[in-house]
């Protein structure tokens, strides 16, 4: 073989895996120029409910966890009668860790399923994939997940945390410990980078310094660099917005550097208990994450709450904020049906304002106006038995203000 | 002053992964001009092979021992295995070996996944490789980076002596520089390959095992490496050892450079023009294989 021939198959070669990846990559879209909204079918003694989530692909991890606790959810309101005397129905969907397949399976549960609501997507991309999809068949999706803010549809019920429940909170905990200097360290897309431009504008305003701020690619795993300046940066703390694997050669990195949560305490808004398992406690032991929900919250709703997910699960399965917030959803969906009377979705929609329930993170409330749920914000330490206890919380149900207009800071910001 | 020293190590410590990776590769690919796109997956078995050790073995510096030489002797059977199998009736068809080693590439990480499941899994590394050794000055040195340092450099040093001294490193010689003069000559070439392959995939479950150390183990781990490690073979020269292990650790500090002045994706676009660059001025690589081939 000659040295020359050899350089050009492998060219050529690389073009074929380029052009390969390229095609995998391609979108499939779905127009269909209908705009009347589909009621759901509720001829028969029972109603049909939409589960989105990837049962597959990177995010099933994630993902199958809170389809679990939908399920109980469902079980537990059938199981005392259903609602409007009618039992629910769960059809459950793969979005398979593709934003284009979310959006497809959302047109299907919502025009050949009939639902009358769909419960789940995780992350931001998927999120923004269906969102047109159920505004133009004004369907009513239940998104469960914290997210950057910035956002409101008419038919999306926002039931995790929005900006000013859980990043601005976990800032305000650091700014109380005396924090006045963070680093930034996080994905490379849309959720770290608005949370990012959100924590900047608030450091600004609060007298706090960012010393610097780096991405690392979804998926990526060195971080040799990223931890060499955060550890020269000299930073009071770092404030991680890291997604998926990363964190778990982020930390395994910052822990060899000799970097611990005595010496730059790390504060994580997207690790829970289920990923805090699978990085290692030995990792994280120490450090803080900010949310509305941990296993450890007390309250007899959440004893209830764990101890029914763990009978029908298993008893080594942790419970965590984006579970509560999807087992949360299905109830608040049942008592704005059952307070409009009607499975309908404008009448859903106008009697949600108010609605509240009291949930195993405390009494929680939708504010109608934004479809965002008012919640409490808390900040946990991570314990050795990887179970995160709360050493803060903000008292009672924070006001959702996803635009943060409340904020003279973020002027500058939507 | 501390920071560059960080950075530095940093990078060595990039281009001692890059080694391992690309050791194996440079082999296979020198030897037989095989483009062996499961190479990746191999790396991916000897990670899985550390964590199904350490469900056996509780004391993880135990685990982590005993994995490496197992995960050489799992990754090269795997590799002889593909060779009997596929690649021995590809030789003349280089590039139908390409098709077919990404054919097995996507087969075996299906196959990860229906064994350990799709999401990724971990292992505990030793006590001892999760610390630093903090040197005068503030300058702290990774433990676990060190260790695998000393791997990458104990493989080059083994291949080059088995190269050099063992009858099978003067026949794998003999094969690289021509093949048809070393049939006629007696050489059982098709055994030569088949040892080849077993020692360069083996190598490749042996950076499998150093992996662990750094980041999570999944189905898909091998194919953000397997780029990279082509990358190091032809800027290297094809077939050489010396190539390799210079281009390997230059593309860590370019790597490490570039990110601490830039960022992580500004870095990697670096690398590529840099790379691009070079190759324009020396398309046949760093060192060049004097050769009285024909073909």
């Amino acid at each position: 073989m000659t040295l020359f021939r050899g350089r050009r198959i492998l060219a050529g070669a690389m073009t074929l895996v380029a052009a390969a990846a390229l095609a995998a990559c391609g979108s499939k879209t779905t127009d269909e120029n209908t705009s009347a909204g589909v009621s759901a079918d509720v001829s028969g003694d029972t109603v049909k409910v939409g589960l989105l989530n990837s049962l597959s692909g990177t995010m099933a991890i994630s993902e199958v966890t809170v389809r679990d606790s939908i399920m109980l959810a469902i079980e537990e309101i059938n199981s005392a009668g259903g609602v409007l005397d009618k039992k629910i129905e769960p059809v459950a969907e793969d979005g398979a860790s593709d934003w284009p397949t979310f959006a497809e399976k959302a047109e299907k549960l919502i025009r050949e399923d009939r639902v009358a609501a769909v419960f789940g997507c995780w992350t931001s991309a998927s999120r923004k994939a269906v969102k047109p999809v159920f505004e133009k068949n004004k369907a009513l999706l239940f998104y469960p997940v914290q997210y950057e803010g910035l956002e409101q549809s008419p038919y999306i019920f926002y039931t995790g945390a929005t900006t000013n429940q859980q990043i601005v909170p976990g800032l305000d905990y650091l700014k109380a410990q005396g924090a006045k200097s963070l680093y930034l360290v996080g994905s490379d897309y849309v959720f770290p980078r608005t949370a990012n431009k959100i924590i900047k504008a608030y450091a600004e305003a609060n007298g706090m310094t960012v010393l610097g701020e780096d991405y690392a690619p979804l998926g990526s795993t060195e971080f040799g660099t990223i931890t060499n300046k955060v550890k020269s940066s000299g930073a009071d703390a770092v404030f991680n917005t890291l997604n998926g694997d990363s964190n778990v050669a982020f930390f395994k990195e910052y822990k060899s550097a000799g970097l611990t949560a005595a010496s730059m305490p790390v504060v994580s808004v997207s690790i829970a208990e289920e990923e805090v398992k699978s990085i290692g406690t030995q990792y994280l032991e120490g450090q803080l994450t900010a949310w509305n929900y941990y296993q450890t919250t007390p309250g007899a709703a959440n004893e209830k709450f764990v101890a029914a997910y763990k009978a029908k699960y298993g008893a080594d399965k942790p419970t965590s904020d984006p579970m509560e917030a999807a087992y949360v959803s299905v109830y608040l969906w049942k008592a704005m049906v059952e307070k409009a009377g009607t499975f309908d979705v404008e009448k859903v929609r106008e009697a949600s304002d108010g609605i509240t329930f009291e949930a195993p993170e405390g009494l929680v409330t939708v504010d109608g106006a934004t479809q965002h749920i008012a919640k409490t914000a808390r900040v946990g330490k991570v314990g050795a038995d990887g179970l995160i206890t709360e050493v803060w919380n903000s008292g009672q149900p924070i006001t959702p203000d996803p635009y943060l207009k409340s904020y003279p800071w973020a002027g500058g910001l939507s | 002053m501390t920071v560059l020293i960080g950075q530095l190590f940093t990078g060595v410590s990039i281009g001692a992964v890059l080694l391992l990776i690309a050791l194996g590769l440079a082999l296979t690919f020198g030897q037989m001009g095989v483009i062996n796109m499961a190479h990746g997956e191999f790396i991916m078995a000897g990670a899985y092979t550390t964590y199904v050790l350490q469900q056996v073995i509780t004391a993880a510096g135990w685990s982590l021992l005993i994995a490496l030489p197992v995960a050489f002797v799992v990754a090269g059977a795997m590799g002889v295995l593909l060779e009997i199998l596929l690649i021995r009736r590809l030789y003349a068809r280089p590039l139908d070996t390409l098709l077919v080693t990404w054919g097995v590439s996507l087969i075996l990480q299906q196959l990860a996944r229906d064994v350990f499941g799709s999401p990724n899994v971990q292992t505990r590394a030793p006590d001892l490789l999760t610390g630093n050794i903090a040197l005068p000055g503030g300058i702290t040195v990774a433990n676990n980076r060190l260790f695998i340092l000393a791997l990458a450099a104990g493989a080059v040093v083994a291949l080059t002596v088995a190269l050099r001294v063992t009858p099978l490193g003067r026949r794998i010689r003999a094969v690289v520089q021509n093949r048809d003069l070393a049939a006629v000559s007696g050489i059982p070439t098709a055994r030569v390959d088949r040892m080849t392959f077993f020692i360069g995939s083996g190598l490749a479950g042996i950076a499998g095992v150093a992996l662990t150390l750094l980041g999570p183990i999944g189905p898909t781990m091998g194919t953000n490496l397997i780029i990279d490690a082509f990358l190091v073979v032809v800027v290297g020269g094809i077939g050489q050892l010396k190539g390799t292990v210079i281009v390997a650790f230059a593309l860590g500090v370019l790597q490490a450079s570039g990110e601490y002045l830039t960022t992580l994706s500004v870095a990697k676009v670096m690398v590529f023009i840099a790379i691009v660059a070079f190759l324009q001025w020396r398309p046949q690589g760093m060192f060049t294989l004097r050769t009285r081939s024909l073909a």
